[in-house]
């Protein structure tokens, strides 16, 4: 298949996967305010993943829709970063995955919206626009968890450090990227890290949390090397479709 | 509180005849269809009837995101999986509009969230039936969200103004969620006959539960009689279950739908449907406690909020800092 169709697809899946988990919080958030607030990310994101698979579906022409691509691929099809397939652990894992995913996708649709690709350029200036107050969500937490009470401090720099081993993916480039960056379609991944360096380790700061160091970063999502969680997250979400080929919902 | 503080002193005859005198103004203005505000004087019966059902209200849109949250990560395409996260995510949207709409007549969400925590509030018993398959999201949307607003239409002229302000808002977001309901059902009618049945089977799940949703019959109603004088309520429970009957029935006939009730027919003199008796037994067992969802429902709640107890202090406490932050500034 088309570098551009794996490229697609890997910022469709990123997307997908993160508001699923995201949706697993609904009506257990820590408060109603944070229901609202996480089902209305959860509702963008998937919004994103939405045009995203529709696209991609384009791209491959074999007459698939965005729904098929959702529900129809197996794990190893999927090409997500693993740090969104992670599970939700408690609301200072959740924060801190989030925080790390909008700092890169502010940063990656901001270029995204310069795209050569027409269609690209403009999910991303559509999903930018969300994403900013996705951060902005995510930056208030960090904060007021980081720089709350001891308890918080503590659970939010243990969700920083546990998390921080799948953030070295969001900047690790492959053949597909640079093709990508090449026709100035995409951004290249490795460009993104100085700028979302700067933003994350403004955050902590401000958060009194402590950034982790230099580290061994595991990475395989974007080539379909997954963690154990995903084959659940797909076993819940594919159910009904699989469950009844073909039938329309 | 200004009126509580009179209620509370009201033991000398220049007093009684003084509230005797509100008491007559209050009723003038309730009857001349005018809106109580939070700064009106008001009868402490009527304040007090307004914060348990306006608390139920709010309570129970927030456990209804229970039993609708446990499909949207199994949601069958996007498409409904956005509009479900969307419902639910407008149902803790109710909830909020409705704790601060209890809380103009001087109550705090915190008492009233710590009420429905320990079980001593009521919410609406129709959350604590399971949903078991997708087509109860398509029932759950056409039928339960069908007779809330049977229920809440009316509620929009309300006597108390912020109650009714607040029920308009909803009103709009309801018929959102009974039509994506709807369309949920037409897409099965139209499916395989594995999704007929799915389909079927949720209908004779949920129409008995909907219909106890608009309470005891007229006869054994309690508060009734004196919510109609207060203008809170504007129909009988009876009339309004009839309404929904009456409008439900051929939607589900559309549909192909049997109804799970052998005394159904349609009365051609009258113009409604006649309908069998509803199973007041498990209607009292499920406000008791005893449905098939009660326990795991509150214990849903009641396991989110001491997990959340942690962040919810971490956000006091941040906010103390700022402020000290600033006030040092």
């Amino acid at each position: 298949m088309s570098a551009l169709f794996d490229a697609v697809l890997r910022l469709a899946d990123s997307n997908l996967i993160l508001g699923q988990r995201l949706s697993e919080w609904c009506a257990k958030g820590p408060q109603m305010e944070e229901d609202v607030a996480l089902t209305n990310v959860a509702l963008d994101l998937i919004g994103h993943a939405n045009l995203l698979l529709g696209y991609a579906a384009e791209i491959e022409g074999k007459g698939q829709d965005a729904d098929q691509l959702a529900f129809l691929r197996d794990g190893d099809k999927f090409h997500n970063l693993l740090l969104v397939e992670q599970p939700n652990g408690d609301y200072a894992h959740t924060i801190a995955r989030q925080l790390f995913f909008d700092a890169w996708a502010n940063a990656w649709y901001a270029q995204m919206a310069q795209s050569s690709d027409q269609r690209l350029a403009e999910i991303a200036a559509r999903a930018l626009k969300e994403t900013r107050y996705h951060w902005r969500h995510s930056t208030q937490w960090a904060l007021r968890l980081g720089d709350g009470t001891e308890e918080s401090h503590q659970r939010m720099q243990a969700a920083i450090d546990a998390l921080w081993m799948f953030t070295g993916e969001l900047f690790a480039d492959d053949e597909v990227d640079v093709e990508m960056a090449e026709q100035g379609i995409m951004p290249l991944p490795s460009s993104l890290a100085p700028q979302w360096n700067t933003a994350i380790s403004a955050v902590l700061e401000e958060a009194t949390l402590s950034m982790p160091g230099d580290q061994w970063m595991q990475s395989g999502g974007k080539q379909g090397r997954h963690t154990e969680h995903l084959g659940y997250i797909l076993a819940e979400m594919q159910f009904l479709p699989r469950a009844y080929p073909g039938a329309a919902w | 509180m200004y009126t509580q503080g009179l209620d509370q002193q009201g033991d000398g005859p220049t007093l009684v005849e003084n509230e005797q005198d509100l008491l007559e103004k209050f009723q003038a203005k309730v009857d001349a269809e005018e809106k109580i505000e939070p700064k009106d004087w008001m009868p402490a019966a009527y304040r007090k009837t307004l914060i348990r059902q306006i608390a139920q209200h709010a309570h129970s849109e927030i456990i209804g995101m229970q039993p609708e949250g446990n499909w949207i990560t199994r949601a069958p395409s996007l498409r409904r999986k956005q509009i479900l996260l969307a419902k639910v995510q407008d149902e803790a949207g109710h909830g909020l509009y409705l704790y601060s709409a209890a809380e103009t007549l001087g109550v705090s969400r915190d008492e009233l969230v710590d009420q429905l925590i320990d079980g001593t509030a009521k919410y609406s018993s129709i959350f604590n039936y399971p949903t078991t398959s997708w087509a109860d999201i398509g029932a759950i949307g056409w039928l339960v969200d069908g007779a809330a607003i049977m229920n809440q239409i009316p509620l929009c002229r309300c006597s108390y103004g912020p109650y009714a302000r607040a029920m308009v808002r909803v009103c709009k977001e309801e018929s959102f969620h009974q039509r994506q309901g709807y369309e949920i059902m037409i897409a099965l009618s139209r499916g395989s006959d594995e999704q007929k049945a799915m389909m079927q089977d949720a209908f004779n799940r949920w129409w008995w539960p909907s219909l106890m949703m608009f309470g005891p019959s007229d006869n054994d109603s309690k508060h009734s009689a004196q919510s109609m004088a207060w203008k809170i309520k504007r129909f009988s429970n009876d009339e309004l279950r009839q309404k929904f009957v009456d409008a439900t029935v051929p939607q589900a006939e559309y549909l192909g739908l049997t109804v799970p009730d052998p005394d159904l027919k349609f009365n051609e003199e009258t113009g409604h449907y006649e309908f069998g008796e509803i199973d007041w037994q498990e209607f009292y067992d499920v406000i008791q406690g005893n449905g098939p969802c009660n326990r795991q429902r509150l214990a849903a709640r009641k396991s989110a909020h001491e997990n959340g107890a942690w962040v919810r202090e971490a956000a006091a406490a941040y906010a103390e800092k700022q402020r000290q932050r600033k006030e040092a500034a």
